[in-house]
């Protein structure tokens, strides 16, 4: 049961995790707004999720290279460095060669923050539905 | 804690920003100064931004370098003013004020972007903190 519960999170948690990961990318494009030469940087949500929730669920969450045997082993679950960062492609060239488009970094950190959100609601309803099955009446 | 970098990433574009607004009321101030502190007219300054890696992850923005602009002031006719040469014309800065407004509106409205930024991260670590409740 207590597994059950713990996969039932994990997925929840990757999720947010890359939704925060992506959250302090898109804050990067908007800070770099007028910066000259700096590009647009994005990861692909669906890929990096199903990457990062593939590799949990075959190798059970990628497991710490162990070279010694006094080593402990670890586990690093949440990896964002391994959602790969991809330029944006730019849809209108600007003279100091930013490709950064306030609009639709902008309107990508709106929608980020929405899913962010939905991902919280998913948990805590979650919680709330463990609460009743524990509940004795 | 990814979330937490938000806040460096929007502060360093504020700052930023905040220095390139300095530099707008500085030329602005100055549009019309016949002499500046070193008795030469004034100079338009310009800010420089950079890329800069922020601890943790991500990408912020720094203030690199405030460069003059080497321009020639505009010269204007005026006899009657001290500063005249002997053709009497004066040497007025080479401040440029439409691009000077032009520059601050942009600058205002990066700014404000960036508040968003960080409002929207400050809501969402919020309601992670009441997780589970």
């Amino acid at each position: 049961m207590s597994n059950q519960i713990d996969t039932g999170l994990q997925f929840h948690q990757q999720a947010l995790n890359l939704r925060a990961y992506r959250q302090e990318v898109l804050a990067s494009n908007i800070a770099n707004a007028d910066t000259p030469n700096y590009k647009a940087r994005d990861i692909d949500f669906i890929s990096a999720l199903q990457g990062a929730d593939g590799a949990a669920r075959t190798s059970g969450s990628l497991p710490l290279a162990r070279t010694a045997s006094g080593h402990l082993g670890g586990t690093a679950v949440d990896n964002p460095a391994a959602a790969p960062l991809l330029y944006r492609i730019e849809t209108q060239s600007s003279v100091d060669g930013n490709t950064v488009n306030i609009d639709t970094e902008r309107a990508a950190f709106a929608e980020n923050a929405v899913q962010y959100e939905a991902s919280l609601t998913f948990v805590n309803q979650f919680m709330r539905n463990i609460q009743s099955a524990l509940q004795s009446q | 804690m990814s979330m937490l970098n938000v806040f460096n990433i929007a502060g360093s574009a504020l700052t930023a920003q905040s220095a390139r607004l300095n530099t707008v009321a500085s030329n602005l101030a100055n549009a019309d100064s016949v002499a500046g502190a070193d008795g030469l007219p004034y100079k338009a300054k310009q800010v420089v931004f950079a890329a800069k890696p922020v601890e943790g992850g991500g990408t912020g923005v720094r203030v690199t370098a405030v460069v003059e602009d080497n321009a020639p002031g505009r010269m204007l006719y005026d006899p009657k003013n001290p500063a005249a040469n002997e053709q009497g014309f004066v040497t007025m800065p080479n401040v440029n004020v439409v691009e000077e407004m032009v520059n601050m509106i942009s600058a205002s409205r990066a700014y404000q972007n960036n508040v968003e930024v960080m409002n929207t991260a400050k809501t969402l670590m919020q309601k992670t903190l009441t997780l589970g409740q």
